[in-house]
């Protein structure tokens, strides 16, 4: 195989990765910044998962049947998170404001 | 896609992603995390650009190294009494785990799977001439729908997030 052939597989194993540590920041950190910004970086290799399957797949090949319906995905995409960061953010701020913490570890008033 | 300024361009992107990414999971800082984290989505956007993608790589520097960054930032600022280090719970043993476990997962299914053979092809020989005009059209034509539910999605979100920190005048 052509060491310099770029192909889908290369893009899938980046966005794999990069999905991979948002996983691991969103599960394993303590404030809950850092969580939302592990969500990004999942919401971001998803992004990149869909422009790459658009790039390899039906949209830009001989006979173009559906063009840049992943694109469009990412819009959407793009748009549910800047949705979530706002509002996920102004909690974060509203529990400070009650709490003085965002540590999730004491956040705990609804555990059972 | 078979030249040297896509390899070369692929392999720095991907490790500029990458490397930011791990870093925002092992630096000890938030603020320096939240500078990694924008580091991440710049490499994201410059991947986007080698999948010809330029409509979408410049609204993920709009969007995500523009204005959730900033948005992150100021979430930072304004919890100024609360712990500033990036550390971990009991369970980053667990997360560390599952996030390698999915990484290896999605790494097996990309490379065994066999994909369809077309690798993207010539876009000029295509007449290509941006992909502006196409999504603009799918957004107004096929997927109005959708668009204006996320228009009203936004919407929303605005009106819930300024209405959760609005201070009670009573």
């Amino acid at each position: 195989m052509n060491p310099l052939a770029i192909t889908l597989p290369h893009y899938l194993v980046v966005s794999g990765i990069v999905f991979g540590i948002g996983i691991a920041i969103a599960l394993s950190k303590r404030n809950a910044i850092a969580v939302l910004m592990g969500i990004e970086l999942m919401l971001n290799a998803v992004n990149l998962t869909f422009i790459a399957f658009s790039r390899f797949g039906s949209a830009f090949g001989p006979e173009p049947t559906q063009p840049l319906v992943g694109h469009v995905f990412v819009v959407f995409v793009l748009t549910v998170a800047a949705a979530e960061a706002a509002v996920a953010l102004a909690m974060a701020v509203l529990v400070y404001r009650r709490r003085e913490t965002v540590d999730l570890d004491r956040i705990n008033l609804m555990r059972w | 896609m078979t030249s040297i300024g896509i390899a070369i361009g692929f392999y720095a992107l991907a490790g500029l992603a990458i490397g930011s990414s791990l870093l925002v999971f092992l630096t000890r800082n938030l603020l320096h995390a939240v500078i990694f984290a924008i580091l991440a989505f710049i490499g994201m956007a410059g991947l986007f650009v080698t999948l010809s993608a330029d409509f979408l790589a410049v609204s993920q520097i709009m969007i995500y190294a523009g204005a959730i960054s900033v948005l992150l930032v100021f979430a930072v600022m304004l919890t100024p009494y609360a712990s500033r280090d990036n550390g971990n719970s009991l369970f980053a043993p667990a997360g560390v785990l599952v996030g390698l476990g999915f990484a290896a997962l999605i790494g097996f299914i990309a490379t065994q799977v066999a994909w369809p053979a077309f690798t993207g092809g010539d876009l000029e020989a295509q007449n290509f001439t941006g992909t502006v005009r196409t999504i603009g059209s799918a957004l107004l034509g096929d997927y109005a729908l959708p668009f204006e539910l996320a228009s009203v999605l936004l919407l929303a979100a605005l009106v819930g997030a300024i209405a959760l920190v609005r201070e009670d005048e009573r």
